[in-house]
């Protein structure tokens, strides 16, 4: 019977109402007790005293590039920049090579996972076959393969009545379509985001309304057919409003936001560096504004990283030959713990609901909580520490972040997953 | 006790009057420059320009310097104007013609830079169809980026060329009405002009165009828009005309030539709104029928082919000046 105990942290478990300094006792990779002065004996003490122990970081939105793209990232040096970031458990999307359309695909990742990974994986598969966006995968072979989602992420669903079909099929198994929105003909050749900046660095801009137009279609062809959508890396007010919307008329929405969406805006593309490029792309103050309110409104459920790896050879071009994507899982918690608590936009409590227990609740993952019983999933953070990001705390394989030289404050301290510590003061143990 | 004085005032007034060094290192847009700067570069075109009457037109001053001419997209004007005023200076030039060859593409775009870097180019003038090209080229090599064109982002050079020739035309700058005319949103030598016209205390700048040529954020960086040619150039004293990509049609940014002609082509009758002796400029190559008639292109008003010699003047005071950086600690781009 192994057992780890968490003493004299500050335990905040936004599943339970839980915000108090406290002893968590982890049992054979269970939450075996939570309270203050708990003094059974545990195999290993972890001292958290001044650091908040919550509930495992889920991240919905990633890519491990494996199988196809293993010199950007893999399934091990993936979830290992998870780890490092606090997130026990990660959605890698399946825009892949191959893309993983099938079971095998799934039991692909899985054993991989299996092998490899730092963190929990939980697979997802593409919504159309290839994601071409032209005839559906099998949604039920694949729920029974074990993916918890679908997702073209990477390529918007152009087809309105393949989308529509796809949401209503998919409804059958009480899994989400996790949407990429963004109109194709309006993005045309695109690569940021249309407006004052755009014209002055004579980049060819992207509207909003690309993105806008899409969210609107498909909570409405949600709402329609009964399904259940949830949009990505929300990018501007208008998606927003149609999100606001769509809850108010009790359409099955969720909707996740990135820290880079949260934290930067266009007026940070003035070097042409394309460690700024990422789809859909950073926009106004304005928007970005609206975001970090639908954020706090409740609005926006959760924070998900959109971890987009690519190699320096890869980015290492004008900006518009680079490829869209930035790398977020190891800077997520210091971006948005500075940008929104020390900002002042949320508590402390609710970023952490933002980062665990929304995302679990969406997929309806065990995870997310620090209940009696439930999976051993902690990330202990020390929200004292402040200083700059710096090249020593990434583990992914490439480093293709906008946050480097950052001033932020707080870090991950450590990372646990089902009882074991995978990271921990700048290591990852595993 | 009188000669001292006079010395001391000699030398004095000499170490005002000897230039300070150019404290910058690239030329990658006139956005980035100070007004004093802009204001330097166009003097020294002066002094260049008189160079051209001299039975001899050449100077030692970049002498064993080397000039690499670096073209990812066709254009014999710009990159014989680079030459010519290289040559001029006493530079050996390179014409390294990348349009077509197996670096036409970005991704070797700093590799292909490093190898003529180290044959040993100190400048790199550079054209590109990418927008920030020579951003990313100036974080990654040694030698001196010359902007000859990016994207649709600047060309700095142009918008100095157009400058000088309305400086020398109409005497100043300041207090002037200028219209630009035509495709605003793809044209780098729009933006150059807007920055450099407003650095210069230009009275008016007015942008003329199809509301899909011309967004609404061109306001925002001092202009003023407008969708009809007529009202656009109403008293202007300098209207210049920009090139119409015939491609623009096909993304139905406007319907048909035939209608931009209709509504933006550059006539007899239609300059008359402008003032009577309003330049006419063009920074070439010319659709002519199009964005310009015949009679205008090769009319009183215009000042084309001028604006053709200004650029090899205005090529020779960049290189010369950019030459003179010592690496000091206004240069942005190390």
């Amino acid at each position: 019977m192994t057992s780890l105990l968490i003493q004299n942290g500050r335990v905040i478990d936004p599943a339970n109402g839980r915000d108090e300094l406290a002893d968590l006792l982890i049992q054979d990779g269970r939450v075996a007790a939570v309270g203050r002065g708990l003094t059974r004996a545990a195999a290993e003490v972890f001292d958290a005293r001044g650091k908040v122990v919550a509930p495992g970081f889920v991240d919905l939105h990633v890519h491990l590039r494996e199988p196809g793209f293993e010199s950007d990232e893999t399934i091990a040096s993936g979830t290992r920049a998870a780890a490092a970031g606090g997130f026990t458990s990660v959605v890698p999307m399946a825009n892949t090579n191959p893309v993983i359309d099938t079971a095998a695909g799934i039991k692909f990742i899985q054993e991989r996972a299996g092998a490899d990974a730092a963190v929990n994986v939980f697979p997802i598969a593409a919504v159309t076959r290839e994601q071409k966006g032209e005839s559906i995968v099998e949604f039920g072979d694949l729920v029974q393969a074990g993916a918890v989602a679908f997702s073209d992420d990477g390529h918007a669903i152009m087809n309105n009545e393949i989308m529509r079909r796809a949401l209503e099929y998919c409804a059958m198994f009480d899994v989400p379509i996790l949407d990429h929105c963004g109109d194709l003909n309006l993005i045309g050749h695109g690569v940021m985001c249309e407006g004052e900046v755009s014209t002055r660095l004579g980049l060819p801009g992207i509207p909003p309304v690309a993105e806008a137009i899409q969210v609107a279609r498909d909570i409405a062809l949600a709402e329609y057919v009964g399904g259940k959508v949830h949009i990505q890396h929300v990018s501007c007010a208008l998606s927003v409003e149609f999100i606001k919307r769509g809850k108010e008329r009790g359409v099955a929405v969720t909707a996740e936001v990135t820290p880079h969406h949260l934290a930067l805006t266009d007026a940070c593309l003035e070097r042409y560096d394309s460690n700024f490029k990422m789809s859909p792309p950073l926009a106004s103050e304005e928007e970005r504004r609206a975001l970090v309110r639908g954020l706090a409104e409740g609005v926006i459920d959760c924070i998900a990283t959109d971890h987009a790896p690519h190699s320096a050879t890869q980015k290492d071009k004008t900006f518009d030959e680079a490829p869209f994507g930035v790398i977020g899982s190891e800077t997520a918690f210091p971006v948005v713990y500075t940008e929104l608590v020390v900002g002042g936009a949320l508590t402390l409590p609710q970023l952490i609901e933002k980062l665990s227990t929304a995302p679990a609740r969406i997929l309806k993952l065990p995870k997310g909580t620090l209940s009696i019983g439930a999976d051993a999933d902690v990330t202990i953070l020390d929200t004292e520490w402040r200083g700059a990001i710096d090249e020593s705390m990434f583990r992914s394989r490439s480093r293709n972040t906008p946050f480097l030289g950052r001033q932020v404050h707080g870090k991950v301290a450590a990372t646990i997953v089902r009882g074991r510590v995978v990271y921990r003061d700048g290591q990852v143990l595993v | 006790m009188k000669t001292p004085t006079e010395a001391q005032a000699r030398a004095a007034a000499h170490s005002t009057a000897a230039p300070t060094p150019f404290q910058r290192k690239h030329l990658l847009g006139l956005e980035d420059l100070t007004r004093e700067e802009v204001l330097r570069i166009l003097d020294e075109a002066r002094g260049m320009k008189d160079i051209f009457t001299r039975t001899v037109k050449k100077v030692p001053a970049l002498r064993g310097k080397t000039v690499a001419n670096l073209f990812f997209e066709n254009s014999t004007r710009t990159r014989t104007s680079f030459e010519l005023a290289a040559k001029r200076l006493s530079a050996d030039v390179i014409n390294f013609s990348a349009a077509g060859s197996s670096v036409s593409k970005g991704e070797s775009l700093i590799d292909t830079v490093r190898t003529i870097e180290a044959m040993g180019a100190d400048f790199v003038v550079m054209r590109h169809s990418a927008s920030g090209a020579p951003h990313l080229l100036s974080r990654n090599v040694k030698s001196a980026v010359i902007n000859a064109g990016d994207g649709t982002h600047e060309h700095p050079t142009q918008g100095l060329l157009d400058m000088f020739t309305m400086r020398e035309k109409l005497g100043r700058l300041e207090g002037l009405k200028v219209a630009i005319v035509g495709d605003i949103l793809h044209s780098r030598v729009a933006r150059s002009n807007i920055w450099g016209l407003r650095k210069l205390g230009v009275g008016e700048l007015r942008l003329v165009g199809p509301r899909t040529l011309l967004p609404k954020w061109f306001e925002s960086m001092g202009c003023q828009l407008h969708y009809n040619l007529e009202e656009g150039i109403r008293g202007v004293d300098v209207i210049n005309i920009l090139r119409i990509q015939l491609e623009r049609q096909s993304e139905n940014l406007f319907p048909s030539i035939r209608e931009y002609q209709v509504l933006y082509g550059l006539t007899t009758k239609r300059i008359a709104a402008a003032c009577p002796d309003a330049l006419i400029m063009h920074p070439g190559p010319i659709n002519r029928g199009v964005e310009i008639s015949q009679e205008v292109a090769d009319g009183p008003q215009s000042v084309i082919n001028e604006q053709v010699t200004n650029g090899v003047a205005i090529r020779m005071a960049v290189l010369y000046l950019l030459s003179g950086y010592r690496g000091g600690p206004l240069s942005e781009d190390e």
